[in-house]
């Protein structure tokens, strides 16, 4: 129903005719290079990351896609020996300024990751984990908060008898949605999705899908995915990377149907990947 | 010949020979800790059991016919020829005969006929039997008494004899009388002057206090004063009480005809128990085996802990394996957490790792000394100093006691707490962590609201294994707390209720002091066995808490680990 229409906006979105310089920015990434030890694992990225939009990152394995999503929430500060230089901007501000609080920034920047990783507590728990760390111990608000996050990731219906029971009794497709309402429970203005449903059923991935549609009504979202055909369906903007090298960005059709480089083309059309 | 090899070499290749040597790995295993609770079982539970009072008749050295009382604990076999190199008479083995037995004989009456265990020969004995209406007395002192009933005598103003035939019904309602005598005794004895006495303590300490601080003349000094007056004169009062049931307590006397004629007296004031297990029905005898075993487990130990009871040294057990988990717990979840989550990983964190586990090798005497040098002496001499000026040179922490054992014993086990708190810790999987950091969590939310609850089973293994360590120890023990009788439980009613400062009885040295150090072996070795017992089901009572404890948890997480 709601997402026949998405998917038709999609095809003839506004992105497609204005140019991607005239849209209001969530992030701006210039000139980011990051190093694992002496391997580079990203060279030289400058990109914009539309509000509101869905954008794709695509690539074979390794690219460094995945990487590329992780500094947006600086979450390979994680990782030992990791040296990253060049700038991202959101909303206006560098994001590895030292005035910056890494847990603020991954507040506005919420993020979902291949595996499911539901915590072992309750489903209620699982939803309500992000608004009690910010100090938030209200029932009333807690309560709304959570169905309304769960209705977000379209989970109400299957799992509002069942909030206080184990979140890991849930299916692999359940268990994803689930956190990403826990994601959205504490209202990030960017979602960041590493291959969402690549460890999912198809049925799974399709609601998955359909989520991600509605979803961008409300959310910046960036999504990693290995499956181009997910990408060509849900996203506005798309981004191919090799080799830790952003190779062409623009919007999804021009991607698609008109890449302008000739890697980019060969991926596509399956010669390598 | 090539045909066995081959048959030898696929019969290897099988693996079958590899299956037989675990089974009877295991096996063995298996029948070595049952065949060790069996045997310290039975011994230990038989003694509880109301033998009967055997009339032995027999013969001496000088061929004299003799009688005695006594229960017959345990027949054992020498061959004859170490009997009569020991000086033992020919007349009593059979020519023919290469082994012979004996009876250990508890007589008991050892104020009139000690010793009261011995040794009598098959050969000597003419005849064994086990006369009606034999009496068994439990003395507060001096152990058994046997003998048959000749008098008893009521009242201490105006004695009066008890008719032969009432003796038996007497005898019960009037030992029941002085166990009750005893009670009040006791209630007013550990209460209200343990009580007093502790305060009047206090106050003499509060007030030597004051007189090093030079304030004789002070208003609290005049306190003290009035309180120690009123204090006195309350102990006075209950004195007085204590001195009237003294005298209702000594009214009886009894007096028991032995086997060889004589007479015994004895004071019902120190008599705990009588019983005639000769007459006594076999559901009779179940429920006195019943109340000595709950005597045993509830009661204070008597003559040099071979009578009685063993309650202060369970007490003291579990009361120190709990502060060695309550202190333990913390610091080694605390240094595991350190070592595995902020601490940089690299060769220094590695040589500390290596270090930790080390640790667990060290001798348990070594952490003795270390504890006696230095929580006991070091820290309890300072702590002496700073805060009870008043009680030196009498120590109150720089002598050995509950809290520097328990200290002692966390030291001892913190390294197998830290190493399985960090095995926990290394096993829960990056994508949670990363998930509560995602939701903006700090590392501290991430570790306090996700991996330490994730971890907690195998927090839990890390105190199971240090509380079966920590409630077997002995040796260090000996340094830096346990006695072998405690006056006090280091629990009690008067403030501040727990006492670390006290020095406890513990299960472990009971069996050493008891079985080592007893002045009388013989009584002793039963409670031996019934101590093991009670040790070795008091630390699988305290794992098998702890065991579900974790399986709990480990349901609850169930399925997160991949």
């Amino acid at each position: 129903m709601n997402e026949v229409t998405n998917m038709e906006s999609n095809v003839d979105s506004p992105a497609a005719d204005d140019s991607l310089e005239d849209l209001p920015k969530s992030l701006h990434v210039n000139d980011l290079s990051l190093f694992y030890g002496d391997a580079q694992a990203l060279a030289n990225v400058t990109m914009d990351i539309v509000k509101q939009k869905v954008t794709a990152f695509i690539g074979p394995s390794g690219c460094g896609k995945s990487t590329l999503l992780r500094c947006f929430n600086r979450m390979n500060d994680l990782i030992d020996d990791v040296h990253i230089s060049g700038r991202i901007e959101f909303d206006g501000y560098d994001i590895h300024d030292e005035s910056v609080d890494v847990a603020t920034l991954r507040r506005k920047i919420g993020m979902v990751f291949q595996r499911p990783n539901p915590f072992p507590k309750s489903i209620y728990e699982n939803v309500a984990y992000g608004l009690r760390i910010q100090g938030e111990d209200s029932k009333a608000v807690l309560d709304e908060r959570v169905e309304w996050a769960l209705k977000s990731a379209a989970l109400w219906d299957e799992v509002k008898d069942r909030l206080k029971e184990s979140a890991l009794g849930l299916s692999g497709g359940q268990q994803q949605r689930l956190v990403i309402a826990r994601a959205v429970a504490i209202k990030p203005s960017v979602l960041l999705l590493d291959e969402p449903a690549s460890a999912l059923d198809p049925i799974s991935t399709l609601k998955i899908e359909e989520l991600i549609d509605q979803l961008k009504n409300d959310y910046t979202i960036v999504i990693v995915t290995h499956n181009m055909q997910q990408a060509a369906r849900v996203s506005d903007y798309t981004a191919f990377l090799y080799l830790g090298e952003l190779v062409e960005f623009d919007d999804t059709d021009t991607i698609f149907k008109n890449p302008k480089e000739k890697r980019t083309e060969d991926y596509i059309t399956g010669r390598y990947g | 010949m090539n045909g066995l090899r081959q048959f030898v070499r696929q019969w290897f290749a099988s693996g079958e020979p590899w299956i037989w040597m675990n089974a009877a790995a295991v096996g063995i295993s298996i029948t070595a800790v049952i065949g060790i609770l069996g045997l310290i079982a039975v011994k230990g539970l038989a003694h509880f059991w109301p033998a009967d009072i055997t009339l032995i008749e027999y013969v001496d050295e000088q061929d004299q016919p003799q009688q005695i009382y006594g229960e017959l604990v345990e027949l054992d076999a020498l061959p004859v020829s170490q009997f009569l190199e020991a000086g033992g008479p020919a007349a009593w083995v059979a020519p023919d005969q290469e082994v012979t037995e004996r009876w250990l004989v508890k007589t008991g009456n050892r104020r009139i006929n000690p010793p009261d265990f011995r040794f009598i020969y098959v050969g000597q004995i003419k005849q064994i039997s086990s006369p009606p209406g034999v009496f068994a007395v439990e003395r507060i002192e001096w152990g058994n008494a046997y003998g048959q009933a000749q008098s008893l005598t009521v009242g201490r103003e105006s004695p009066q004899r008890v008719n032969p035939q009432d003796i038996e019904a007497t005898l019960v309602e009037r030992v029941a009388r002085a166990n009750e005598i005893r009670g009040q005794i006791d209630e007013i004895e550990g209460g209200v002057l343990n009580r007093i006495n502790y305060e009047l303590e206090r106050l003499r300490l509060e007030a030597r206090g004051l007189s090093l601080q030079g304030l004789e003349s002070s208003a609290r000094m005049t306190e003290i004063d009035a309180t120690r007056a009123e204090l006195q004169a309350e102990y006075a009062i209950h004195e007085a009480d204590l001195r009237k049931l003294y005298e209702q307590l000594d009214q009886d006397t009894l007096v028991l005809g032995t086997a060889d004629g004589r007479t015994l007296e004895i004071d019902l004031a120190d008599v705990l128990h009588t019983w005639q297990p000769n007459d006594m029905s076999t559901l009779a005898k179940l429920g006195h085996y019943t109340s000595a075993i709950w005597r045993f487990l509830s009661e204070d130990p008597r003559e040099a802990n071979t009578e009685g009871g063993i309650f202060p040294a369970i007490f003291g057990t579990i009361l120190m394996v709990l502060l060695m988990s309550v202190m333990v717990t913390p610091f080694g979840v605390i240094a595991a957490v350190y070592l595995r989550e902020y601490a940089k990983q690299g060769p220094f964190v590695r040589v500390i790792r290596i270090a930790v586990n080390n640790l667990a090798g060290v001798p348990s005497i070594v952490y003795g000394v270390f504890g006696l040098g230095f929580f006991v002496y070091f820290l309890g001499g300072n702590l002496d100093r700073l805060f009870y000026p008043e009680a030196l040179p009498a120590p109150t922490f720089g002598t050995p006691g509950l809290v520097w054992a328990s200290l002692t014993l966390a030291l001892l086990t913190v390294p197998v707490v830290i190493v399985s708190t960090e095995e926990g810790l290394t096993r829960i999987p990056r994508s949670l962590r990363e998930g509560s950091l995602a939701l903006g969590a700090t590392q501290a939310e991430t570790l306090f609201k996700v991996i330490l609850p994730m971890a907690s089973p195998a927090i839990l293994t890390g105190v199971i294994l240090a509380v079966a360590r920590a409630a077997g120890e002995v040796a260090p023990l000996m340094l830096v707390g346990v006695v072998k009788l405690a006056p006090t439980l280091p629990l009690d009613g008067n403030f501040p209720f727990l006492h670390l400062d006290r020095k406890f009885m513990h299960l472990g040295f009971h069996i050493y002091d008891v079985g080592f150090q007893s002045p009388n072996v013989d009584a002793a070795r039963p409670l031996v066995y019934a101590t093991a017992l009670l040790l070795v089901i008091i630390i699988v009572a305290l794992n098998l808490t702890a065991i579900n404890l974790r399986s709990r948890l480990e349901r609850r997480y169930r399925g997160v680990e991949s």
